[in-house]
C-alpha cells in the first residue's frame, strides 16, 4: 500500500476482483497466512510449515523470512520481564476530516489488531538498561501514521528529552493516514521537531526499520535515527513500487528497497537478525549510558 | 464542478506563474546558486540570496515549467533527494549569515524513481523537516501552486506559512486519493472537496496562516498585483520576526507544528 503516490497510482487494467486479489496477496507477502489448523504457509519460500516451529521471534524456519510482529509480541522479545509500562494507553483517533464510515474502518482495525492504535508507546528496561519504547503495528491499518500514531510518539519522544532517557522505535508503515487527510502530513513535521529536540539534548535515538517502512514514516522519523537498525530483508522506501513503476514505467531491480538495498546505499547502519536484536539493542544502550 | 476542483484545474495550469517569477517579481538583484555539495544540482529547485528592499534574504523553491522543455529541466516541478538538499544546504547557510528564508512551494510531490530512492528521497525529506523546525532564522512558506505531500512539506516548515487563494496543500494527489481508496479513479472532483485541501479549509484548522486572493483576470495576468501583496507582507513580517529572540522564535514554530492532531484520551 503506498500513501504517498503523486503522478500514478495504480494500474488500473484489470478488473476490480483481480486489482483486490492482487493487492489482498501483495499485502501478506511477509506475514504467514495462518487458518485456524495447525499449518500455516509462508509466503516468502511458500513452505508449508508446522505452527508449533514457528517460535516467538515469528520466523519461518524453512527460509527465516521475518514475519510481521505485533507490539505485544515485540515487547515480550525485547523488553526485560515485569518492565514495560505502558504510555498513552488510552488514545483513539477521531475523524478530522468527517471521512465516510471512518469509525468504522477504525473499529475493524481495533479488532483485527486487538490495540486501540497503530503505536504503542511505553517506557521499559532492556539488558538492564533504561529506555523510552515505541513499537508501530502494520496490522492497523498498515501502521499509518495520523493523529494518534504522531501524538503519541511525539510524546514518547518528549517523555524521553524530559526524563533524559534514550528512544527506540520500532517502525512499519504504510505511510501517512490518508483518512486523516492534511492533519496526517502534519504529523511528520511534529514528531521530526520533538526528535530535534531530543537530539539538541544529547540523547541517543535508535530507529528499527521492521517490513515494511514506507511513506511519510520514512520521510520523517525512520530516517531520523542516530543509528538505525533494520531487520533483514525488511522493504523500505519513500514511494510505493508500482508508484515508481507508474511514473518510470521501468522494471525495478531485484532487491529494490530491501534492508540490504538501504544498507548498500548508505542509509541503514546494520542489519540485526531479531533473534539478536533485543542483545545488540542493549550493548547500544549500555555504549550510550550517561554519567 | 466544486470549489476544491475548480482550484486543482487553475494551479495546474501550465500559465500558472512559477517560483521564478514571484522571484523576480518579489525581491531584487536574485543571484542564484547550485548544487547539494554531495551529488547534483536539481532543476526542480531553485535558490539563491537576493535583497527584498534592504533586507538581504535566502529564497529557495520548488520550480515548474511553461513549456515542455522548461519542464524537462526541472522534471516537472518534482524534486529529487539533492533537491531538497541543495534547499537545505541554502537554508544553514541563511542561519550561519543570520538571513530569513523565504520559500516558494508548488509541486505535485518528490520525484518517484529509483535514483530518488538510492540516494534516499526519504532521508533528505525526513532530514529537512528535523532541521528546519530548529533553523535559527526565521522562516516563511508560501504555497504559490500545488502541495502535494511529503515533497511540499519538506519546504514548508516554517514561522508563517501562507498561500494564494488557489493553492492546495494535501496528503496526497486527489487522483491518488479516489483510486487507493475507493478504487474509483473517476471520483477525483468527489476527493478534492472530501480532501479539504483548499486554501479556505486550510485555513480554518490552521494549517496556513494567511490566504492571498488571486486577481479575477488570472494570476498569469496580473502577478503584479499578488506580488505586491506578498512582499508588503514579507516586509511586514519578517521585520517583526528578526527582532524576535531566537528561542522564542524557535519555541513559536516548535507550538505551531505541536498543535497539530485530533484525538480523545478516555
Amino acid at each position: 500500500m503506498n500513501l504517498f503516490g503523486k503522478k500514478s497510482y495504480f494500474s488500473l487494467e484489470g478488473g476490480e476482483k483481480e486489482r483486490t486479489k492482487r493487492s489482498d496477496k501483495k499485502r501478506q507477502k511477509a506475514e504467514p497466512s495462518i487458518p485456524d489448523g495447525m499449518w500455516i504457509k509462508c509466503n516468502t519460500c511458500k513452505a508449508i510449515i508446522y505452527k508449533k516451529e514457528v517460535t516467538e521471534y515469528k520466523l519461518c524456519p524453512n527460509c527465516d523470512a521475518h514475519f510481521r510482529m505485533s507490539p505485544s509480541e515485540r515487547i515480550a522479545i525485547t523488553c526485560d520481564e515485569g518492565t514495560w509500562v505502558e504510555l498513552d494507553a488510552k488514545m483513539r483517533p477521531k475523524n478530522p476530516m468527517n471521512y465516510p464510515d471512518y469509525e468504522q474502518v477504525i473499529e475493524k482495525a481495533q479488532k483485527k489488531a486487538g490495540i486501540l492504535e497503530g503505536v504503542v508507546t511505553g517506557r521499559c528496561k532492556i539488558c538492564g538498561q533504561d529506555t523510552v519504547l515505541a513499537m508501530m503495528d502494520s496490522h492497523f491499518i498498515m501502521g499509518s501514521m495520523g493523529s494518534v500514531v504522531g501524538e503519541k510518539v511525539t510524546r514518547a519522544v518528549e517523555y524521553a528529552t524530559e526524563n533524559r532517557l534514550p528512544i527506540i522505535i520500532f517502525t512499519t508503515s504504510g505511510g501517512a493516514r490518508m483518512q486523516e487527510g492534511i492533519i496526517s502530513l502534519m504529523q511528520m513535521a511534529k514528531v521530526a521537531e520533538a526528535l530535534g529536540r531530543h537530539d539538541e539534548a544529547g540523547l541517543l535515538y535508535v530507529a528499527v526499520l521492521t517490513d515494511p517502512t514506507t511513506g511519510g514514516v520514512t520521510a520523517s522519523f525512520a530516517m531520523l535515527g542516530d543509528i538505525i537498525l533494520s531487520e533483514p530483508k525488511a522493504l523500505i522506501g519513500f514511494a510505493g513500487q508500482r508508484v515508481i513503476q507508474g511514473t518510470i514505467h521501468q522494471k525495478l531491480p531485484e532487491g529494490f528497497q530491501r534492508a540490504e538495498f538501504q544498507l548498500e546505499h548508505g542509509f541503514v547502519d546494520r542489519i540485526v537478525h531479531r533473534e539478536k536484536l533485543r542483545e545488540e539493542l542493549g550493548k547500544i544502550l549500555l555504549l550510550h549510558k550517561e554519567g | 464542478m466544486n470549489e476544491a476542483m475548480k482550484s486543482v484545474s487553475i494551479v495546474r495550469k501550465i500559465e500558472r506563474p512559477n517560483t521564478r517569477q514571484f522571484i523576480d517579481a518579489i525581491f531584487n538583484d536574485f543571484m542564484e546558486f547550485h548544487g547539494d555539495r554531495l551529488f547534483a544540482d536539481d532543476g526542480a529547485v531553485v535558490g539563491g540570496i537576493a535583497f527584498l528592499e534592504k533586507m538581504p534574504v535566502t529564497v529557495v523553491g520548488i520550480q515548474k515549467g511553461h513549456t515542455l522543455e522548461e519542464n524537462v529541466a526541472c522534471n516537472f516541478g518534482s524534486p529529487n533527494p539533492e533537491g531538497y538538499r541543495k534547499a537545505l544546504r541554502l537554508m544553514k547557510q541563511a542561519e550561519k549569515f543570520h538571513r530569513p528564508v523565504v520559500t516558494f512551494i508548488n509541486t505535485a510531490g518528490a520525484f518517484c524513481g529509483i535514483g530518488a530512492e538510492e540516494r534516499g528521497q526519504g532521508e533528505a525529506i525526513a532530514r529537512n523537516l528535523l532541521e528546519m523546525s530548529r533553523l535559527k532564522t526565521p522562516v516563511i512558506s508560501i504555497f504559490i501552486g500545488e502541495g502535494g505531500s511529503g515533497g511540499a512539506i519538506a519546504l514548508a516548515v516554517g514561522d508563517a506559512v501562507w498561500m494564494l487563494e488557489h493553492g492546495m496543500y494535501s496528503v496526497l494527489s486527489p487522483e491518488g486519493f479516489a483510486s487507493i481508496l475507493w478504487r474509483d479513479s473517476s471520483r477525483v472532483a468527489e476527493a478534492a472537496e472530501l480532501m479539504k485541501m483548499t486554501a479556505k479549509d486550510l485555513l480554518k484548522n490552521e494549517v496556513i496562516d494567511r490566504m492571498f486572493p488571486e486577481p479575477k483576470e488570472g494570476l498569469e495576468n496580473n502577478l503584479d498585483a499578488v506580488a505586491a501583496e506578498l512582499k508588503k507582507a514579507l516586509l511586514e513580517t519578517l521585520s517583526k520576526l528578526m527582532e524576535e529572540e531566537t528561542s522564542l522564535l524557535l519555541e513559536n514554530r516548535y507550538q505551531r507544528f505541536r498543535k497539530f492532531g485530533e484525538f480523545v484520551e478516555s
